[in-house]
């Protein structure tokens, strides 16, 4: 039996050939040098993101992630419910403060999982964000101990977004310079960039698709600070992120004159190489800009 | 009543503060505010905003409605929670912006080419139809939903990102036949059609 067990909740995104899907793919890897076993949710749907909200409102919205919650109690009883996706984490979180705070929210939810025969049951668990799970559960020492090849030589921007830090974010930390993920940089060997300034600031989120100037605006100012700060490559914890700052350097690069080339990678691809797993599973084969010291590191 | 505008304009003639409180997503913290702006200089988009939202939330008191509701402001944000976490009064500015825009666009008052207006929508409707997102139909119905023409360009000056999304395995060009579902689909939008019920009665109560 695993050491630790989550009800887990992927997300669209982390569908087999889905944008993300290198994000579960080192977190599987991670969790298994760290003894820890993700129960999917079964038959769980999308949870409209943050972006659903004009076609959905509110009662429509909420039922998205009251069926999830309600599916995860019948599958996994009162396990915590983990995500990897800052929205999803997000979403589910948002539902249960709503659900548990509204009355009329609460009757409504009630009578929408009416029409299909579920419900939720007493108390909802908790939904929580795989970070939250490595630092309060795992703990950064034993994250520590499970490093075989540290990421000597290696400058990280710690790039944590908006949705892993606001409006909750992670216990302890604050919202305007969270530290978390410096130290995540720190214990797997790497130097991250002090007062990276770009740190907690919005890449545009599904804005991205919508007014992409504006959003690549934003992104290109992330870019520009990691490389200020004189960073090798930038980590995030966030899916929107990670796409976001990754896959626009080619058209940022012709609307500005720049000449970007930073891979953005997730904590859970350094982790992955740093617990001296091959580059497979640490998914570099789905950066888009290869993370060549990551590749090299990977092979020695 | 066939024409919900009207029946709002209606029923609450000039008090569109009411308005909002009963209808918006955490409307009633509206008169909570106290102008000090914090929100719009903190909002990454700020500078793009036709009101910013310490303005939007005058504006309601002062009962200037169809500005409103009509203004592509509250479309601008990003859901990046920024102004919910410096607000000194704790209002929830993230959801009264989303809920005031969906409020807009179920009257039919938002600005009719909002990018993200259309976006949000073919969201929703992507999702719903299996359950989960499909990012090829997704990215597609964006590319052209400013028609095909349009879309065609877009799609070109997209090509070299698509492209390299498929060779790291992140995009699948069969998603186009169908692609990832949930098995109870009747049964999401079952449960979808409940809320959705309940939510417009709730709306039609005021419409008196």
């Amino acid at each position: 039996m695993a050491k630790r067990e989550y009800s887990f909740y992927p997300g669209c995104s982390s569908q087999s050939k889905a944008s993300s899907v290198n994000y579960l793919k080192s977190t599987q890897t991670i969790c298994e040098e760290l003894d820890i076993q993700l129960n999917e949710i079964p038959d769980w749907n999308c949870c409209s993101a943050s972006i659903g909200y004009g076609g959905g409102g509110e009662l429509p919205r909420i039922s998205l992630s009251a069926r999830n919650i309600a599916l995860s109690q019948q599958a996994h009883g009162q396990q915590d419910i983990v995500a990897t996706c800052a929205a999803c984490w997000l979403a589910t979180r948002e539902a249960k403060e709503r659900i548990e705070h509204d009355g009329e929210v609460r009757s409504g939810i009630d009578a929408a999982l009416g029409e299909i025969g579920i419900k939720i049951e007493g108390e909802m668990p908790k939904t929580r964000h795989m970070v939250e799970v490595l630092i309060e559960d795992v703990g950064y020492e034993e994250m520590q101990s499970k490093v075989k090849k540290p990421l000597e030589g290696l400058k990280i921007a710690g790039y944590v977004g908006c949705q892993t830090n606001r409006p909750f974010g992670i216990d302890g930390e604050s919202y305007e310079n969270p530290k978390y993920l410096d130290k995540m940089i720190e214990i797997v060997g790497a130097e991250p960039v002090e007062k990276y300034e770009k740190k907690a600031s919005c890449c545009g989120g599904a804005l991205m698709f919508s007014e992409p100037e504006k959003s690549q605006a934003l992104v290109k100012d992330i870019i520009e600070a990691a490389y200020d700060g004189g960073a090798d490559m930038i980590v995030t914890p966030c899916p929107v992120c990670q796409m976001n700052v990754e896959v626009y350097q080619g058209h940022i690069n012709k609307t500005y004159g720049t000449k970007f080339k930073i891979p953005v990678v997730y904590y859970s691809t350094l982790m992955a190489v740093a617990f001296g797993r091959n580059g497979k599973d640490a998914a570099l084969d789905g950066q888009m800009i290869r993370a060549t010291r990551l590749e090299e590191i990977a092979k020695k | 009543m066939s024409n919900p505008n009207q029946a709002m304009v209606e029923k609450y003639r000039s008090n569109f503060l009411k308005e909002v409180e009963a209808n918006v997503e955490e409307g009633h913290w509206v008169k909570m505010c106290m102008q000090c702006g914090v929100c719009s200089g903190s909002c990454p988009l700020g500078p793009h905003w036709e009101h910013p939202p310490q303005e939007i939330f005058m504006m309601i008191r002062a009962g200037k409605r169809e500005e409103v509701l009509g203004s592509s402001s509250m479309w601008m944000c990003t859901s990046c929670y920024n102004c919910i976490a410096r607000c000194p009064r704790g209002l929830p500015i993230t959801h009264i912006m989303h809920g005031l825009a969906t409020y807009a666009k179920r009257l039919g008052l938002q600005p009719k080419t909002q990018p993200t207006a259309k976006f949000s929508q073919l969201f929703w409707s992507n999702l719903t139809k299996t359950g989960r997102v499909n990012e090829l139909k997704l990215g597609l119905s964006l590319y052209f939903m400013n028609g095909f023409a349009n879309g065609i360009k877009t799609a070109l000056k997209m090509q070299d990102v698509g492209l390299g999304m498929y060779k790291t395995g992140r995009l699948n060009p069969l998603e186009i036949l169908g692609g990832h579902s949930i098995k109870d689909t009747g049964g999401l939008q079952k449960m979808l059609k409940k809320a959705f019920e309940i939510e417009e009665a709730k709306i039609a109560e005021y419409k008196g």
